[in-house]
């Protein structure tokens, strides 16, 4: 479980982050939803602690991020914007590397990444060396990267961006089974029918504050004609008026 | 610990992948300055050798005027001709490099020797021409003798002793060793020692900085739950570790390279076998952390690779300064200054090439302070590390 509670952060005179509060619950899909610049990037940032907040905190599963940042992180599996691979190494020694700094090692690490390759459908890609890679097999080794070892939290931020449709739709697969696993996802995006595809929750923020949040219905029945993307509109308009 | 031991294995194993870093590292690096000093090194002897073997040529603008001059200078093995065209002949010959000193004897020379009173004649030559510097010598050297003879003649016709002449005598006594006259030549040694060093760590370095951000690979590494100080100390002994197979390949090299230079023939000698050059590693070894945390600190406020690239060529300048500094103005070996770092190496790399064994003090000051000063700037360098504006 994933509980940002009043998160703050400026950068300079910019309030990049005002006031964001959010529970993303085991077995849930929550999307963070907000137009480009809204806070979204940095709001994941201060949760997995490449940021310290200055006001509010992140918990995972409990763990202060900023209190207790190694029993924290290693709780949690991240797939950064635009996260990027070591061009140099193969997949399978991209996915070691990050096993090995979680204190995996050995045959049952090998084991996790075969598994991994299995259910990312990475195949004989897993051997070949990560330059020249397409974008959709790039996210597969990263979000491969970011589980194994097997985080019960997981945090994406905007995965499909620059995604063709089978890529995106492989990944929405996966999220889906990550959920029914019971794994906490929290994962942000600007495309509204990406979140509301995929969704249990969403929490819309607009200028580095809350402005909605409830489920795909909740937020529909907020406004009148009962469309999702009205209710975002709408959300964000309140928020800044 | 563990962590640390798992960034550095990692990233050796990809720059050991990288064509980039192994040519720096393990050719460009080592190889090119021991090939291009040699050369260097022979092309100076092999010139200097040939120039003291030849004659002096000297040509001499209006040499009838001074019959007995000529004669003299004839007799001391300089080939003499003559050149037609006044002062101004004599500045075009010079100017043009067709000669490297002409001597210009003035209208009225022979009038004033046969009174009595001072000649003079004029040496026409280019300072600015170090190349011209052997000849420039030999002949102001014989003129003076030349002189030296007339007054001599001079002092003995009005019944006086020549010796009048030469109330202190000077006599040079050469105590220099023939390794340490060579050493004149190798004090840039050190200057491509410690460059090679710079060299092996400086795309791993801009690499496992400016090269992740770029790529992006850094913002998932420091979300994994290990200290960063174990990220950045794994990334800079990665990096130390490539500068220290460049310093050894490059004494290796050295060792050879300079084998085939014929010192001997110009009487010198040059101290530099297997345990010479052992010993140099062991003392450089302590400014490959240096060296590393410096790249570091400085790759890690440069935006991008190409960035870093530049920046960091400028600060590879930076720990060779002390040593050109050094080597220009023939700084003796003190103690004071054993703890500058790269200053002390190359003091103490002189000492050994001389092949005077190095005082202890002097080494353990230099190893302690270059350790010291390693340790902070990694400290630093971890610092860097761990602020948030390291993803850029």
């Amino acid at each position: 479980m994933i509980a940002l509670e009043s998160l703050a952060k400026r950068f300079g005179a910019v309030e990049a982050v005002r006031d964001v509060s959010l529970t993303a619950a085991d077995g849930r899909v929550t999307g963070l939803l907000g137009p480009n610049g809204a806070g979204k990037s940095t709001t994941l940032r201060l949760l997995y602690g490449v940021l310290r907040p200055d006001g509010g905190r992140a918990l995972v599963d409990g763990l202060d991020v900023a209190g207790a940042r190694r029993a924290a992180l290693a709780r949690l599996g991240v797939l950064p914007h635009n996260a990027g691979l070591y061009p140099l190494l193969t997949a399978r020694e991209n996915i070691r590397y990050y096993g090995a700094l979680h204190g995996m090692r050995g045959a049952a690490l090998e084991r996790r990444i075969d598994e991994l390759g299995a259910l990312l459908d990475l195949g004989a890609v897993l051997e070949r060396r990560t330059r020249g890679f397409s974008q959709g097999e790039r996210l597969k080794v990263a979000l491969a990267r970011a589980l194994v070892h097997n985080p019960p939290n997981l945090v994406l931020d905007e995965p499909t961006n620059g995604l063709d449709v089978l890529a995106t739709r492989s990944l929405r697969e996966l999220i889906r089974r990550l959920r029914d696993a019971g794994h906490c996802l929290l994962f942000s995006s600007h495309v509204m029918q990406e979140v509301a595809a995929l969704c249990d929750d969403i929490v819309i923020i607009g200028a580095g504050r809350v402005v909605a949040r409830g489920t795909p219905e909740e937020l529909r029945g907020s406004v009148a004609s009962g469309s999702l993307e009205d209710a975002f509109v709408a959300a964000l308009h309140d928020g800044s008026g | 610990m563990r962590a640390l031991f798992i960034v550095w294995l990692k990233e050796v194993l990809e720059n050991a992948r990288d064509r980039r870093t192994m040519l720096s590292a393990l050719i460009i690096g080592p190889l090119g300055g021991p090939l291009l000093f040699s050369l260097m090194m022979n092309l100076t002897l092999e010139r200097g050798r040939e120039r003291a073997e030849q004659p002096l040529e000297l040509p001499v603008v209006g040499a009838t005027a001074a019959p007995n001059l000529v004669a003299f200078l004839r007799r001391e093995g300089v080939k003499v001709t003559a050149l037609d065209g006044g002062e101004a002949a004599a500045n075009a010959a010079v100017h043009s490099k067709a000669a490297r000193v002409v001597l210009v004897i003035p209208e009225g020379y022979g009038g004033r020797v046969t009174r009595g009173e001072p000649a003079a004649v004029r040496l026409y030559t280019d300072t600015s021409d170090t190349s011209a510097s052997g000849e420039r010598a030999r002949a102001t050297a014989l003129l003076r003798a030349y002189g030296a003879q007339i007054a001599a003649w001079r002092l003995a016709a009005r019944g006086l002793s020549p010796l009048l002449m030469q109330p202190v005598v000077v006599d040079e006594v050469d105590v220099s060793t023939p390794a340490a006259r060579a050493l004149a030549l190798l004090g840039m040694l050190s200057y491509f020692i410690v460059f090679a060093t710079l060299m092996g760590g400086l795309y791993v370095a801009i690499d496992t900085t400016a090269g992740e951000r770029e790529r992006g690979s850094l913002e998932p590494l420091l979300t994994l739950p290990v200290p960063r100080r174990a990220v950045v100390y794994g990334k800079m002994l990665a990096a130390s570790a490539f500068m220290a197979l460049s310093l050894l390949l490059n004494l290796a090299a050295f060792t050879v390279c300079l084998r085939f230079v014929r010192f001997d023939t110009v009487g010198m000698a040059l101290n530099l076998d297997a345990g010479v050059a052992l010993a140099i590693f062991l003392v450089m070894l302590p400014f490959v952390l240096v060296g590393s945390a410096l790249m570091t600190i400085v790759a890690s406020f440069t935006r991008s690779y190409r960035e870093a690239q530049s920046w960091l060529a400028a600060v590879l300048l930076v720990p060779t300064l002390p040593i050109v500094f050094a080597a220009l103005y023939q700084v003796p070996s003190r103690t004071g200054l054993m703890w500058v770092p790269s200053l002390g190496q190359h003091l103490l790399i002189e000492s050994l090439l001389k092949g005077e064994p190095p005082r202890p003090a002097h080494v353990l000051l230099s190893v302690a302070s270059t350790l010291a000063i390693g340790a902070l700037l990694a400290g630093i360098a971890a610092r860097l590390y761990g602020r948030e504006k390291i993803l850029g």
